[in-house]
């Protein structure tokens, strides 16, 4: 079996096929680690999920993830530290509370906190927020490192990983799979899976089939690194409704947290913009102001970077996991958004389950490609390689 | 002017250094190539980029807290001190 992409989903996904006993090969056109995983903040995330599928596989995803951390939880730097949604007044407390409760029905651990207990359990947090919520479930890994230990762990169950081998086409023999070609040579396989993110509509469109997945892009502020002054992963509660929507605009909420390395990452952004990284300092202005907003302290402290990163988005938010509704064979685990990380492993566990025949733990239904037969796939051909020095200034 | 030295402390250990070098230089010049620890407290860390992008040497001058080596001259009479944590905290700067 091809797994292409050796990204988070691809290498969770090549550990799970290869733990079912099937021979698996990956393949990047880069390498590990070439695109969205190396672009991201590596959430896993149960409290910015509406109760529905997307929560059911992010409730799953979680306890898989805790299953990996008992073995190779350090080398993926995975902190089960909690989240914690502010309100920064009483109508979006109402509205927090309101979610709250309708998760907690759904098997979310939710813990409302007033603001008393807000800044109890994060000190350094403004004293001007209404109250705010905990989450337990919420984690954290250092998404690089998780994706290369999920990579090794499937190298150690017998996977193969090739680097730089681009998809080209498919080879079918009436109608089935037999051959994936790539720029590296042909490898023949009757099971291919597209886990490239933000590219796998282009990857699909190569081998035939087509996918309605964008880049929905995201920027991230890096802080010098500090000692642990910030506990949680923290972020304002209209982050859930910028999740959520469908706009092509500019979209701002605060995200912030700290990292093993003691860097701080301020998020986050939404935009479509194609996969232009052309920087942006309005927006990194407009995120360094939201933060310091939650965390005053921010203010004198220095940012060293910021990055740029493609999510892929599917246009009802739901991540697409299952086989390709024309060419069997031909399977897809793409379109997480933001979610990636936090859902791989159980989007693993669902691929592989539908792959060889196993009984699912979650319904897949929510997620079946089929959904969107008959919708016209994006007309545009995206780029290969983001350069923003090819775009006019 | 141009071999002129100038005294500072590193840890409470005297040291010199030609006028002009930044605290990096004057550090690897003295024989001293690490001046953190990664909050692990296992991995050394000292100059990296060189160019104040990557806040690997990070440490103490003065009365400023994390400054970065590779940038700040070296001042006759500076006490430099390796950070007792990797970067800022909000009591340093209250």
């Amino acid at each position: 079996m091809v797994v292409i992409g050796a990204g988070m989903v691809g290498a969770a996904t090549a550990a799970a096929l290869a733990a079912s006993g099937r021979r698996v090969c990956v393949v990047d056109r880069t390498g590990p680690l070439g695109g969205t995983t190396a672009a991201g903040e590596g959430n896993i995330l149960v409290s910015d999920k509406l109760p529905g599928p997307e929560l059911t596989l992010a409730l799953r995803s979680i306890a898989l993830w805790r299953e990996f951390a008992a073995e190779h939880g350090p080398a993926a730097e995975f902190e089960p530290k909690g989240g914690i949604v502010v309100a920064h007044d009483e109508q979006q407390l109402a509205a927090l509370r309101d979610l709250g409760s309708r998760q907690a029905a759904a098997g979310v651990t939710v813990q409302p906190l007033d603001a008393g207990a807000l800044r109890q359990a994060e000190p350094r947090l403004s004293a001007d927020l209404a109250g705010g919520a905990l989450y337990p479930q919420d984690a954290q890994v250092q998404p690089m490192r998780a994706a290369l230990a999920y990579l090794a762990l499937a190298r150690r169950r017998g996977a193969v990983v090739v680097a730089g081998a681009d998809a080209i086409a498919l080879e079918t023999t009436p109608g089935l799979v037999s051959a994936l070609v790539t720029s590296r040579g042909r490898i023949a396989t009757a099971v291919v899976v597209n886990a490239c993110g933000p590219w796998s509509a282009d990857v699909a469109r190569r081998l035939g089939s087509a996918l309605p997945v964008r880049p929905r892009r995201g920027r991230i502020l890096v802080t010098e690194p500090l000692p642990v002054v910030i506990r949680h992963k923290v972020y304002e509660a209209d982050y859930v409704s910028a999740v959520a929507s469908d706009s092509a605009g500019l979209q701002c909420s605060a995200v912030v947290e700290g990292t093993a390395s003691g860097t701080v990452l301020i998020g986050s952004t939404r935009d479509a913009a194609g996969f232009s990284v052309r920087p942006d300092p309005a927006a990194l202005a407009e995120m360094a102001r939201r933060a310091t907003a939650l965390f005053p302290f921010l203010a004198a402290v220095r940012a060293i970077r910021a990055y740029t990163g493609f999510r892929p988005a599917s246009p009802d938010h739901l991540p697409i996991i299952g086989a390709d509704p024309a060419i069997p064979g031909l399977f897809h685990a793409t379109g997480h958004e933001g979610a990636g990380i936090g859902l791989a492993p159980a989007t693993a566990e669902l691929i592989t389950a539908l792959i060889t025949g196993a009984e699912p733990l979650v319904d897949p239904a929510p997620f079946d490609p089929g959904r969107f037969a008959g919708h016209d796939p994006p007309g545009a051909t995206f780029p290969q390689v983001s350069a923003w020095r090819a775009e006019p200034s | 002017m141009r071999n002129e030295r100038v005294s500072f402390t590193f840890d409470d250990v005297p040291m010199d250094a030609q006028r002009g070098q930044t605290v990096a230089a004057a550090l690897l010049a003295g024989g001293v190539s690490s001046w953190r620890v990664t909050r692990s407290g296992t991995r050394r860390r000292g100059l990296f980029c060189g160019i104040g992008n990557c806040f690997d040497c990070l440490v103490d001058v003065n009365d400023d807290h994390a400054v970065r080596a590779c940038l700040v001259p070296v001042h006759d009479g500076d006490r430099v001190r390796t950070s007792d944590s990797v970067g800022y905290s909000p009591e340093h700067r209250a």
